[in-house]
């Protein structure tokens, strides 16, 4: 690996690391079990633009690994899983077709990742009830696709001015 | 830059979304009784417009306190990590419901017949 793949990892985890500590400690205004909101894919949608889907993937699991045991617990760990790989799969898919621009990928892994998640609920508590909570979920994955899609537009844009994740 | 498609996508979703909230909005019905899950096994069905106090515990000593008090179901005490099911807004609305993922209780409203349909299938 070379070095400045090592340094993009890094300094993308320690993002990652950042903004999933912001997530835990806001509370979201609709109590949903289990649910997060996802700022991380922040982190995940510039790895897949910027790298590719394979250190996407990689970062994105061990982000949730490592937030999982700073964090969180194995539960909420699985939810995170979850909900990672159904948003990771939809973005490469997206991304693949090249029809959307990163806003139009980052919100189909907004829903993807919040879909992921009550998918698994439901299965813990094996109850099918949870899927009333779908259209919210839903609304909720597309306003922070939306977000963290603009976002990482920017960002993107200047670390390209910048050479810095050039490999 | 944003393209059309990321618009497309975006409206479908709004609508699709919102089409299902104003649906279960419009057509949704005050509900009868609580039914309380555990694992997806019930565990209890109370009737909503009778007051109580349900304790909800297991041998390990995870509980929840489900209260039902002038016609709504909230609850108001447990001991999971997360306290997202004491959050959570009191309900009354068929199939509205109060998760607590950690001890897997779902406590949810339906309306007195379906759950009489329940009992006769169980
Ligand atoms: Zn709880």
């Amino acid at each position: 690996m070379k070095t400045k793949t090592m340094a993009s990892y890094g300094m993308l985890i320690a993002l990652a690391f950042i903004l999933s500590y912001i997530e835990s400690i806001i509370p979201i205004p609709v109590p949903i079990p289990g649910i997060k909101i996802g700022l991380a894919n922040l982190v995940v949608i510039i790895a897949l633009f910027m790298m590719g889907p394979k250190q996407a993937f990689v970062l994105s699991m061990v982000r949730i690994v490592l937030v999982g045991f700073t964090f969180g617990s194995l539960s909420t760990m699985m939810f995170s899983l979850a909900g990672g790989i159904l948003s990771w799969l939809l973005m490469v898919t997206a991304r693949k077709w090249k029809g959307f621009s990163m806003t139009g990928v980052s919100i189909l892994g907004g829903i993807g990742h919040n879909t992921g998640q009550i998918l698994v609920a439901m299965w813990v508590v094996n109850n099918s009830i949870l899927i009333y909570y779908l259209p919210f979920l839903l609304i909720s994955g597309l306003v922070t696709g939306a977000a963290i899609g603009m976002t990482g537009a920017a960002i993107t844009t200047n670390i390209k001015k910048t050479d810095f994740m050039k490999g | 830059m944003i393209k059309k498609n990321d618009l497309i996508l975006t409206g479908i979703i709004l609508i699709i979304a919102l089409a299902a909230i104003l649906f279960m909005t419009l057509t949704r019905e005050e509900g009868g009784v609580v039914v309380v899950t555990v694992d997806g096994e019930v565990y209890k069905t109370l009737p909503l417009d009778e007051d109580t106090t349900l304790l909800i515990g297991d041998e390990q000593g995870d509980y929840n306190v489900l209260k039902i008090e002038d016609g709504e179901a909230a609850m108001t005490e447990a001991n999971c990590p997360d306290k997202i099911c004491v959050m959570h807004r009191s309900i009354h609305y068929d199939h509205e419901s109060i998760i607590c993922l950690p001890h897997k209780v779902a406590v949810e409203i339906q309306n007195g017949e379906e759950s009489n349909v329940d009992i006769i299938t169980n």
